[in-house]
């Protein structure tokens, strides 16, 4: 006697939270009910098998139909065929483009195309998350870079308006956008300590400051400028970040930036000795990361070099995070008593970033 | 020319891609009625079109108007090739025709394809200006209101209710016209839906004039069907209760919308005759008489050939003026007669409500049903439908002989149903025999004294039980006893009703969902073979089916059944029957009596042994039954009564075999009603089959319960949360050696898991109970049962669950006398408004604590959420008559609709589970669209009247139709209710029906 068919539809539709969750996670409805039936469920509802398969399919045939709602939140919004509470809607949209820590950190920084997605094959094994939810994730953050891509304006804005994500999933969907436009390396064995929200949090300040849309003011010409206001790097900043090169290139500027920042420092920092003795790699590998970014294999490289020439001698020494706090903010505000140096805003637009980033990036 | 129907297509959006090229869509939209057509202009590359257009009007007669619904076909702009049709739209205008309803329909509604289901969006606005019509003789009858609730609707108030109004009307059915052959499945099922539209547009004209004719001004209990008879055409015939309905000048005058005149409202109340007692006593003649006799053109077949030659066959006076209780005998039998007389001038004295305003129902007598087997044959004129009335004709008069035979001269609860199998079909008809109080079927024809009599006389909350017929001379053999309540007047030991629960009625305890369930094989024959064969099992399913109740209910330790509902559906080689009922323990009956087993050889004793043990088995359900339902009769010793103790010799033979011969199939529930013991003797395996399945009913789990009328006896306190649901499911059998046993516990385990799913569903909404809950049964092919169910789930609040039984006998009791003092000062005062106070008191009680200032504020936060971001208003659909927690404050009139929907790619689309999950959830879709386009915010008496259901998997093609009714309303919560009086000034000229607009 097996049922050849067998629905339920209801006025509002029904949404189980937790089956939503199994559904996202790419399980079969047979694994699905399987993980179900483990949760305790049957004894705590006294139902049976037959009873949670059903329900179970039920459910994932209402997900299959509201998925080609989801992939345009709005339309969810404004579509009659399916009444759901505003309430429920919002936790549809976000849990379908919440995604795992693990697979973002597998992605981040690629390029969103083909090529990646044969790869979520290895991801999917790599990471033990189901192909099927690998290929939503990738898919979300596909679909949310070719929307978000061509749109002038504020990032985080222009995700939240086409999406309805609430702040904090439209600021990582901005990070997330922001890495594949400019395709930063975040797979280096050297940056595997790194999680998803070190890289975001970076994202953040390089869209608050070094995009173009940071410099706050509109192109002149609007069609001249074809760069995106928040995705794209300031190219003129990237250009003229090279005339930093003479704070490391001029040997007595390097010298006196040592001094300032040493005799600001001595009997405040507890690795003093180290710092005096590795000042000038640190400082050679600091503005040699900028005169670089115009390169875009160096733009792409930006984490794995702040990594080697910063974070992984300062770590090597034992630095402590307050010392760091205390170096860097030294290192940056000694540049404006250098008398012969005349890019300070410039450098306070580089450093500013950059030192946030590499607080944020120093830990084990 | 006396309208003028004006449309304006204002915008698109979501519209499918129609150019792959561009990935954009060049639309325009067709704009028909009747013949004529109108079209906008294209609005190139977009899927959000802003058509923006003139206002397209038309001139037409209202006859048109009522019949004709309005098409809206959104197309894609093809310059080379013939423009594709995105979808269409139909929109029934009735609903502005009449004045108190809508006023002018606006919204998004869904663009609707056949082959492909929703599509997009359009916004279209309609209005009607209608020119007065002076002609006496006209075909229209616009004005009427309909209603598809079977109780008087809340806002309004019953000044005479009339009586029956039937009408069917046949055609060919377009999928069987020689010109399907040649035409796409689109192109035939577009035919179909059109067709069946004007249809029932006209049907619903012809109703219409009938309750002109009768001086009515609406028809409630309005149930509209189809019979597709396939070959043999298409049938659409509906039913309905005409009345005259006033407005009640309510607390809802401050409510409605700045659009809709307060005069009506105002004025309503000086149209009616204050105090009917002043009325000049005596008989007075009824005019009703004449106005039936003249139809003014056309003349309705059945009327003309049933009125004299049937009614000759039963004698007019009947048991009516035989009958004499002890009691209040002169008074009844007067009572009788006068009713009587006011009924015989009906042909057919049927209701098709199921409550009624206080004091209405006199008495009832039982259950009367009369099914027939005919042929189908092809019809060949369809302006003559006069088979098709003859035959139910036929079964009406049967039905009314039966309620005479049990002393009554009315039938509530009244409904018609069909089964078609091929060329077979099983006419169905049930309800239930009644005396009614005369008092609301005739204006001025009842002495006012007579009336205080009888409110003095009949005992609050069991009057209805008693006996109608006489009891020297019953129709059936019954077992008696003096009610339980007043000790006064005879009862009967159970009762079985079509009807709702009266409101005044004495339960003990809590009802519940009482189902039997019945599957009988039959041998493949063609035409009156089939027949033929298909009668000689009816008796049989009728009587088991009755069995399984009778002995469920005493499983229960109940003693009545309500909203009766018996559907015996006919398949190729089987007949099901599915009897649907719920259970309660009226006060006023004995206490039935157990379940005795009885084995037939007595000299085995591991056989003994097991015979015991069965009935320890069952002797433990009934007693774990009564601790679950509540059911603890307070303790009345039987000298006090002086009833008949009941004999336990008294048994029943359950042979199978019994009347072979008999037709008369109607009464068979009752026969067992003298037992008061019930025994069950196991002579056989299928007894002891029939035993084991009485046992095998799960309960619902805890904090559940269910039962299949509008509210649940027992259950007073529902939260305004409530979730109406269709659940299908269809079952492959095994075809090898499929014997009864095997395919009674198929159809039970079917029905039974369908119900655990429900459960497990709905399990968050915990204390909750199921109410209407409406299955319905078909045999869609040789090997497959398709079970359709539809429901609403209503939360309600545990604690104040916990009063006592005590307390709600008390209440009721109270409110009982209140009524009838209330009576006595204005007995025209029907609102049925005074009812609801019953099924939700203690939210009320909630409600005037916010009525403090605190509480606009309450009001304010709840709502700002909900409206916040989303632009599409939340419509409720309910089965039941209202919405708990709410007023309902406007009618805006009836949502009808009928969609078909195929594939041809069902595998692609989910398999048929995919299919009809996506269609089912369109057509709730639709119906709230169109619903909120009328300005409404729910459907209530909402019911899926048809869900036929066609698969051929080797093809990938399946279809389906659906019909669906309900009446669009506006309600008002109850708590912003009362926000509202209290800043009326201000809130006056606000939409009651959005909520979000009070945000600040």
């Amino acid at each position: 006697m097996a049922s050849e068919l067998d629905i339920f539809v209801g006025n509002t539709t029904l949404i189980d939270e937790d089956v939503y969750r199994l559904w996202l996670d790419g399980y079969s409805v047979s694994d699905a009910v399987a993980l179900r039936v483990r949760s305790g469920i049957l004894e705590q509802t006294g139902a049976t098998a037959a009873v949670l398969q059903s329900d179970t399919m039920d459910h994932y045939r209402t997900f299959q139909m509201l998925e080609r709602l989801l992939h345009a939140p709005p339309k969810l919004l404004h579509q009659l065929i399916f009444q759901i509470p505003p309430s429920r809607q919002a936790l549809l949209i976000e849990r379908y483009y919440t995604f795992d820590e693990a697979f973002v950190r597998e992605v981040l920084g690629k390029k969103l195309s083909k090529g990646t997605k044969k790869d979520l094959d290895d991801i999917s094994t790599k990471t033990g998350i189901t192909l099927k939810s690998c290929r939503r994730q990738f898919d979300n953050f596909k679909r949310v870079f070719k929307v978000v891509e061509e749109m002038r304006g504020s990032l985080v804005d222009n995700i939240q308006q086409h999406f309805l994500l609430s702040d904090r999933l439209a600021r990582d969907y901005a990070a997330i956008v922001f890495f594949a436009n400019n395709r930063f390396e975040t797979g280096k064995k050297k940056l595997q300590y790194l999680s998803f929200g070190d890289f975001a949090f970076c994202a953040e300040l390089m869209i608050q400051n070094w995009t173009l849309g940071a410099v706050g003011e509109a192109p002149t010409e609007p069609d001249s400028q074809v760069d995106d206001m928040d995705m794209d790097l300031d190219k003129e900043f990237l250009q003229d970040l090279k005339e930093l090169k003479v704070l490391v290139a001029d040997k007595d500027l390097l010298d006196l930036h040592k001094s300032l920042v040493c005799t600001a420092l001595r009997g405040k920092l507890g690795v003093f000795s180290e710092m005096e003795a590795n000042f000038k790699n640190l400082s050679r590998g600091l503005v040699n990361v900028a005169a670089k970014l115009t390169h875009n294999k160096d733009v792409r490289d930006l984490f794995v070099d702040l990594v080697e020439k910063f974070l992984e001698p300062c770590r090597s020494d034992h630095w402590p995070l307050s010392d760091v706090r205390l170096f860097l903010n030294q290192y940056s505000a000694s540049v404006h008593s250098l008398d012969g140096f005349r890019y300070q805003a410039l450098w306070d637009r580089y450093m500013g970033t950059l030192r946030g980033c590499l607080l944020r990036l120093y830990h084990d | 020319m006396p309208g003028k129907l004006k449309v304006k297509i204002v915008a698109g959006r979501h519209l499918p891609v129609m150019d792959r090229a561009s990935d954009l869509t060049d639309a325009f939209v067709e704009v028909k009625f009747g013949n004529t057509t109108f079209k906008t202009d294209v609005y190139h590359k977009s899927l959000n079109p802003q058509w923006n257009s003139e206002w397209f009007k038309f001139e037409v007669d209202d006859e048109d108007l009522q019949d004709e619904p309005l098409q809206i076909t959104v197309l894609d702009h093809d310059t080379y090739s013939a423009n594709d049709a995105i979808g269409k739209v139909y929109i029934d205008i009735d609903p502005l025709l009449y004045s108190e309803a809508a006023t002018v329909i606006s919204g998004w509604f869904p663009i609707y394809d056949t082959i492909h289901g929703i599509r997009g969006e359009i916004n279209v606005v309609v209005k009607v200006d209608l020119f007065n019509d002076l002609n006496r003789f006209r075909q229209s009858s616009c004005g009427v209101k309909f209603f598809c609730t079977t109780s008087i609707p809340k806002c309004y108030k019953a000044v005479i209710i009339h009586g029956f109004v039937e009408e069917l009307v046949v055609n060919e059915d377009p999928e069987y016209q020689w010109i399907d052959r040649i035409r796409t499945p689109r192109a035939s099922n577009e035919a179909r839906q059109r067709l069946i539209s004007l249809m029932s547009g006209e049907l619903q004209r012809k109703i219409g004039l009938k309750v002109l004719e009768m001086r009515g001004n609406a028809v409630v209990g309005y149930l509209q069907c189809f019979d597709l008879e396939g070959e043999s055409g298409l049938v659409v015939r509906a039913i309905g209760t005409a009345c005259t309905l006033d407005k009640l000048s309510s607390p809802a005058a401050f409510l409605p919308a700045c659009n809709s005149p307060s005069k009506e409202i105002k004025e309503i109340p000086f149209n009616e005759d204050p105090n009917p007692n002043t009325h000049s006593s005596g008989p007075s003649t009824p005019l009703k008489n004449q106005t039936y006799s003249f139809s003014p053109s056309k003349s309705y077949s059945r009327q003309s050939s049933s009125s004299d030659t049937d009614l000759s066959l039963t004698p007019k006076t009947g048991m009516g003026s035989g009958s004499a209780g002890k009691e209040g005998g002169p008074f009844k039998a007067l009572l009788r007669q006068q009713t009587q007389s006011a009924l015989e001038q009906r042909e057919f004295p049927f209701f098709t409500l199921t409550a009624f305003p206080p004091g209405f129902l006199v008495h009832v007598g039982g259950v009367v049903s009369a099914r027939s087997v005919k042929l189908l044959d092809r019809i060949h004129n369809p302006d003559e439908p006069e088979t098709r009335d003859a035959w139910w004709a036929e079964i009406r008069q049967e039905i009314k002989s039966h309620a005479k035979a049990l002393g009554c001269h009315a039938v509530v609860g009244y409904s018609e149903s069909t089964s078609i199998c091929e060329e077979v079909c099983i006419l169905s008809a049930s309800g239930t025999a009644a005396v009614l109080n005369p008092r609301f079927l005739q204006d001025g024809t009842v002495e006012g004294c007579l009336e205080q009599r009888l409110e003095e006389n009949l005992p609050a909350g069991c009057g209805f039980c008693h006996i109608p017929y006489d009891e020297l001379n019953m129709p059936f053999p019954a077992h008696l006893t003096y009610c339980y309540n007043c000790r006064k007047q005879k009862v009967p030991d159970v009762l079985f009703t079509t009807i709702d629960l009266p409101m005044d009625a004495t339960v003990i305890g809590k009802g519940c969902l009482i189902q039997a369930r019945l599957c009988r094989l039959k041998k493949k024959a063609q035409a009156e073979a089939n027949a033929t064969a298909i009668s000689n099992l009816l008796p049989f399913m009728e009587y088991e089916v009755h069995t399984q109740l009778m002995n469920k209910l005493k499983l229960k330790g109940m003693n009545a059944l309500f909203g009766l509902r018996i559907q015996i559906s006919v398949g190729e080689n089987m007949l099901m029957g599915l009897a649907s009922a719920t259970g309660v323990y009226l006060a006023a009956l004995p206490t039935p009596g157990g379940i005795q087993i009885a084995g037939k050889t007595p000299n085995d004793g591991s056989y003994e042994q097991h015979i015991s043990h069965m009935q320890k088995k069952i002797n433990d359900t009934i007693a774990k039954n009564k601790e679950l339902y509540e059911i603890n009769p307070p303790e009345i010793s039987e000298e006090i009564i002086g009833s008949p103790i009941p004999e336990p010799r008294q048994r029943s033979r359950l042979l199978r075999s019994q009347s072979e011969s008999s037709d008369e199939v109607t009464e068979l529930d009752l026969s067992h009603g003298k037992k008061d013991a019930f025994v069950l003797e196991i002579d056989d395996t299928d007894a002891m089959e029939d035993v084991h399945s009485l046992l095998t009913d799960v309960p619902p789990p805890s904090g559940f319960y269910s039962c299949n009328t509008e509210i649940m006896p027992g259950i007073n306190n529902w939260t305004s949360e409530i979730q109406m649901f269709t659940s299908v499911r269809v079952i492959r059998l095994s075809s090898l050696n499929l014997t009864n046993q095997a395919l009674n516990k198929n159809f039970n385990d079917l029905c039974e898991n369908l119900l655990k799913s429900l459960y497990f569903k709905l399990r968050s909404m915990i204390p909750c109970c199921l109410c209407h809950v409406n299955f319905t049964v078909s045999l869609p092919e040789d090997e497959l049962i398709q079970v359709t169910v539809t429901a609403v789930a209503i939360t309600f609040d545990k604690n104040q669950a916990l009063q006592t039984t005590k307390t709600h006998v008390e209440k009721s009791l109270q409110r009982a006398s209140t009524d009838n003092e209330e009576l006595l000062q204005f007995p025209l005062e029907l609102c049925s408004d005074s009812l609801p106070p019953h099924p939700f008191p203690p939210a009320k009680a909630v409600t005037v604590e916010k009525a403090s200032p605190m509480g606009e504020g309450n009001f304010r936060n709840r709502s700002t959420p909900s409206c916040a971001n989303s632009t599409v208003g939340v419509v409720k659909m309910t089965p039941l008559s209202f919405i708990p927690g709410a007023k309902i404050t406007k009618y805006l009139g009836i949502i009808n609709m009928f969609f078909i929907r195929e594939t041809t790619s069902l595998r692609e689309e989910g398999g048929v589970s995919g299919f009809l999950h996506a269609f089912i959830a369109e057509v709730f879709a639709m119906v709230r669209a169109h619903v909120a386009a009328l300005g409404g915010n729910a459907v209530v008496s909402y019911i899926m009247k048809q869900c036929v259901f066609m698969e051929n998997p080797n093809k990938n093609q399946a279809q389906c139709l659906i019909n669906v009714s309900g009446d669009a309303v506006v309600f008002v919560r109850e708590s912003e209710l009362e926000v509202i009086s209290t800043q009326q000034p201000a809130a006056n000229c606000q939409p009651a029906c959005t909520g979000g607009e009070v945000t600040t």
